[in-house]
């Protein structure tokens, strides 16, 4: 069996599962996000009265942080409610941050643990070696009455990843040059595992980018093997009880990929799909209006600090804005603690509550007609940030601070050596 | 019981609709149904709208739904009354939520052999055959797994799980 394989038997209670069966599961921690008080009313039409194990439920008010629109404050006042009403304590509220870096921050996440969230991206979750996956609000609400949900297990891609990055290449060039190659639906219902000599020089940050993307392929899952960077991730955040599931060697995977990452150059994906994917050298020069430093792909503290490292004591371009919005309450601190912020703002960037923010086109920094914004988050779909007519390029933190310093689409590598 | 065989007109889209263009995310606060059905497919086609009939099929290529774990998405499709979805292959979020409300996905490989804007198209599903009306022309459908279709005979998982409601 696959370490997958071997965490969803673990929590149906069964020694054996095989791809493609049904089965039941107990979930580790179900969140909901502030985008879907149908999880609450589904919960109530399929009979819900009290939630099954309220201390394994997170809710997290982060897309609409804070709200923008008094019906978002009205389904914050609500979600506010059932959590008192409901013995929920795990209440993460406006200051928190996106989802999924929280649940990293505070230690919430471990090895062998079954994550299920309202959010597409919690394939994040296999940087940890967790099994991370998202769904819609009625099957959180089946979590939410029964502790349980039923999961097809998924047969399993190892994508093997080779080499150094140059200097100026990060997680989010890989898996961007990766998702060019294989295209946006070569993973739909499978787990994507990451291997190969790269991957112990990755840090958790950039192992969680390479996780999140997953998503933008199709996955249901993703997943890394826990090794010394996870275990000291996990020490430092005091989380003592994780249980590390092996694939066993004869586990047949369902395809093999191997990529060579020394040769790679920054990527850009280009509108509209994120396997759009082409060398940065193809759109060097294109003016860009905004550029988007953020979210659970790209706002954690070392995609700060490398756009701090990039702007210190210099200015952005007169034609572009650029937005930084950390992706947790943590996160902030940290790039204030340590100058990041101070440098960012004395740069001309403009600073934005933690939370998913301007990547869903919901609020705070949306994107005019005509108007081009290159973002480290992770999806360019038409209207995706604003206007359906407006342009967006995915690409490296890196990439999205030079590129604002120049007012153009610029390669960060010069920066960087 | 669902109907075994689903007759409407096609409306035909390309790969890779996902779940923003199906309901974009500036009515993500909208919490009735009714209002979410308004917004259907609007990020994708301006005419969707104006032309769509109750009862009309979505025919599109690969990967429909895929993005966003939204259930606006397939709540919108479910409530302005889409008969069917028949695509290539779906976005798994989007594919559970769409069955959890009684809304049926349909894999079919070669839809784009017979998709025809505004054609009439049958969905058979004892014989697993997609049929466009006008040419004859059909195409293998994938069967729907044992489980889905249990969901899909309730009317939705909520009266599945939840019977008394209905």
């Amino acid at each position: 069996m696959h370490a997958l394989e071997k965490i969803l038997a673990h929590h149906a209670g069964l020694k054996e599962v095989k791809a493609g069966e049904i089965v039941n599961c107990k979930v580790d921690i179900a969140g909901i996000n502030d985008l879907y008080p149908q999880t609450m009313y589904s919960f109530w039409e399929i009979g819900g009265e009290k939630v099954a194990n309220p201390e394994n439920v997170v809710i997290f008010l982060d897309h609409y942080a804070p709200p923008s629109t008094i019906k978002a404050a009205q389904t914050h006042a609500e979600f506010r409610q059932f959590a008192r009403e409901q013995g929920i304590d795990k209440l993460m509220d406006v200051n928190a941050g996106v989802c999924h870096q929280v649940l990293a921050d505070k230690g919430l996440v471990a090895p062998g643990k079954l994550i299920v969230i309202t959010d597409s991206h919690t394939t994040t979750h296999g940087a940890f070696g967790a099994f991370g996956t998202g769904v819609g609000a009625t099957d959180l609400a089946c979590i939410l009455k029964t502790g349980e949900l039923w999961f097809r297990v998924p047969r399993v891609i190892k994508i093997t990843l080779n080499g150094t990055l140059q200097p100026g290449v990060y997680a989010k060039d890989i898996i961007l040059h990766v998702i060019g190659k294989v295209g946006a639906d070569f993973a739909i219902y499978k787990g994507v595992e990451f291997a190969g000599t790269l991957i112990p020089q990755l840090s958790i940050s950039e192992r969680m980018a390479l996780c999140n993307m997953t998503t933008e392929m199709g996955a249901k899952t993703s997943y890394i093997q826990p090794d010394e960077v996870t275990i000291s991730y996990l020490k430092e955040k005091g989380v003592k009880e994780y249980n590390i599931f092996m694939t066993d060697p004869d586990y047949e995977y369902e395809e093999e990929l191997t990529f060579d990452v020394s040769e790679i150059k920054p990527r850009v994906a280009a509108p509209f799909s994120v396997d759009n994917v082409y060398d940065i050298k193809d759109y060097l020069g294109t003016p860009v209006d905004q550029a988007f430093l953020g979210t659970c792909t790209g706002g954690r503290l070392e995609d700060i600090a490398v756009a701090a490292k990039i702007l210190k004591g210099k200015k952005i371009h007169k034609n572009t804005r650029m937005l930084v919005v950390p992706a947790s309450m943590e996160t902030q601190m940290e790039a204030i603690r340590l100058g990041y912020m101070q440098d960012l703002l004395e740069a001309g960037c403009t600073f934005v509550t933690p939370g998913c923010a301007a990547c869903l086109g919901t609020h705070e920094g949306l994107i005019a007609e005509g108007e081009t914004c290159i973002t480290s988050s992770s999806r360019n779909f038409p209207g995706r940030m604003g206007h359906k007519q407006g342009k967006i390029f995915l690409a490296s933190p890196a990439t999205v601070a030079a590129s604002a310093l120049h007012g153009v689409i610029t390669d960060p590598t010069p920066y960087l050596k | 019981m669902v109907s075994r065989i689903i007759t409407g007109k096609m409306h035909v889209f390309g790969n890779n609709i996902d779940t923003d263009q199906i309901y974009p995310g500036q009515y993500l606060d909208v919490t009735d149904h009714k209002e979410m059905a308004k917004y259907c497919l609007q990020g994708a086609s301006d005419k969707f709208a104006e032309e769509f009939q109750k009862g009309d099929i979505v025919v599109a290529g690969t990967n429909f739904g895929c993005g966003s774990s939204r259930e606006n998405a397939a709540i919108a499709l479910k409530v302005r009354g889409v008969g069917a979805v028949v695509a290539k292959s779906f976005g798994r979020i989007f594919y559970r939520n769409a069955y959890n409300l009684g809304l049926p996905l349909i894999i079919c490989p070669r839809i784009d052999e017979i998709a025809g804007h505004g054609e009439e198209l049958t969905i058979d599903m004892d014989r697993e055959l997609a049929i466009n009306n006008r040419t004859g022309k059909s195409v293998e459908i994938e069967p729907i797994s044992e489980y889905a279709m249990k969901i899909l005979n309730a009317g939705g998982i909520k009266a599945l799980l939840n019977p008394k409601r209905s």
